[in-house]
């Protein structure tokens, strides 16, 4: 009889399962994905390795000496314990990460102007103590220019009622007002000595969202040619929100990791960071094999560094607060084993 | 790659500012400090390399003294070793200079 090894859910319960459960959860996980994203499948030397990761009993895992990749962070620290500027020290003395970002609790880029000279000094005291660099992080947001929030009409009101017009009317509107807000807050950040700037969950609100994230990278690479300036995308799928926005003439509706990360890369990021959501009905193993089947063709044709968004409901991690570190460490070493990527 | 405890911090700058795939940005940054990329990763020799260089690292008195750079006194020479623009860098240098100037 088969020996049950111990693995994870989406969710973050323990699971005991066969090899033969894990090898044929991998080969489903891969399956979805081509039937989703219409990419290639994995060769069966990669799904090899995928089940060699998760059917290891191991407390964790990890990629071999000499492939240690970047990890790039997006707002480090709980901002419980001390000051921010704890925080970020903490991350780079004792966690060691490769980038820190200093973040405000209301991580979008609306709220923050609000606050921005406060942001602004906090950043310079922390510029003066790391050594590693430190971005500042935020969340273009779209939804939060709607009504009530916002001065524009809400478009997820619009549409169920029909009003097509103007729900796009409001979406492009939005996108103005986020472009400035984006634009304004990372030259602010940028005066106050920030190495980079990180626009968190692009597209959360569908094409609107990313076309707004895209447009601000492209005024920010104009005015800072040396920047850091990252995207982190919010999912694996850009929402048809709007349906008809383009950027450089491709449609942002419905685009997939490889077309995200080209536009990216022409708007002139310097890291692109995918994401692909964990159905937390499935196993880690399936969730990992999912992902690292979408975004193969991404990291393939990738022209500017990706930092797979391997963490807490993507890249295979469950979604719990708590993330148990088998889990991270499996989707981890297998989305970089299996991606080439240049981070996490 | 371990941060400040070995080289990560500095393939993560230059992955920010020249856009470098990870082997060529590994590359870059290991002829910079004289090593070998696969030592990029090891603390027991980024330790003494970046003592030697002034890129500071980790800060605890076990591996640091008064007479070694650290924080933005380290970030100087992280951008001249590894010739990358740091904004803090900049901005320090110009206020400093601007007291030069004026005294």
């Amino acid at each position: 009889m088969e020996q049950r090894i111990p693995t994870r859910m989406g969710d973050g319960s323990c699971a005991f399962m066969t090899r033969s459960e894990i090898r044929a959860d991998v080969v489903a996980g891969v399956e979805a994905a081509v039937k989703r994203a219409k990419v290639a499948p994995l060769a069966d030397a990669e799904i090899d390795h995928l089940v060699h990761i998760f059917a290891s009993p191991a407390r964790f895992s990890a990629v071999d000496l000499g492939d240690e990749v970047i990890l790039s962070s997006d707002g480090v620290g709980s901002q419980e314990v001390g000051s921010r500027i704890d925080d970020l020290r903490f991350y780079e003395q004792v966690v060691c990460t490769d980038t820190v970002e200093l973040y405000h609790m209301d991580y979008s880029y609306k709220p923050v102007k609000g606050v921005l000279p406060f942001e602004q000094a906090t950043m310079r005291q922390a510029q003066l103590l790391l050594t590693l660099p430190c971005q500042y992080g935020a969340m273009p947001d779209l939804g939060l220019y709607t009504q009530p929030d916002g001065p524009v009409p809400n478009w997820s009101a619009l549409l169920p009622e029909g009003r097509i017009d103007e729900a796009r009317e409001a979406q492009r509107e939005a996108v103005e007002l986020a472009v400035e807000d984006i634009v304004h807050v990372a030259e602010s950040m940028h005066a106050a000595g920030a190495d980079g700037i990180n626009l968190d969950t692009a597209g959360a609100a569908g094409d609107a969202d990313f076309l707004a994230s895209l447009l601000a990278v492209e005024r920010l690479r104009a005015r800072f040619p040396h920047w850091g300036i990252q995207i982190g995308m919010a999912s694996e799928f850009v929402l048809g929100m709007h349906g008809e926005l383009e950027f450089h003439g491709t449609r942002l509706a419905g685009l997939w990791p490889e077309a995200q990360m080209r536009l990216a890369a022409e708007a002139g990021v310097s890291v692109f960071g995918p994401a692909i959501n964990v159905n937390t009905g499935k196993s880690v193993a399936w969730n990992t094999a999912r992902a690292v089947t979408i975004v193969k063709p991404c990291a393939d044709a990738a022209t500017v560094p990706v930092h797979m968004n391997v963490g807490m409901g993507v890249g295979g991690v469950p979604m719990h607060p708590v993330t148990p570190v088998d889990a991270v460490s499996r989707a981890s070493r297998a989305c970089v084993d299996l991606l080439r990527l240049d981070g996490l | 790659m371990g941060g400040v405890r070995t080289a990560g911090d500095l393939v993560a700058r230059v992955q920010m500012t020249k856009r470098l795939r990870l082997p060529e940005a590994k590359r870059y940054v290991a002829e910079r400090l004289g090593c070998d990329p696969f030592e990029l990763s090891d603390p027991v020799k980024m330790l003494d390399i970046r003592r030697d260089l002034g890129l500071g690292g980790l800060s605890h008195q076990d591996v640091t003294t008064v007479e070694d750079a650290v924080a933005l006194g380290a970030k100087f020479g992280i951008a001249e070793v590894l010739d990358v623009p740091i904004p803090s860098v900049e901005q320090f240098a110009r206020l400093v200079g601007d007291r030069l100037r004026r005294d």
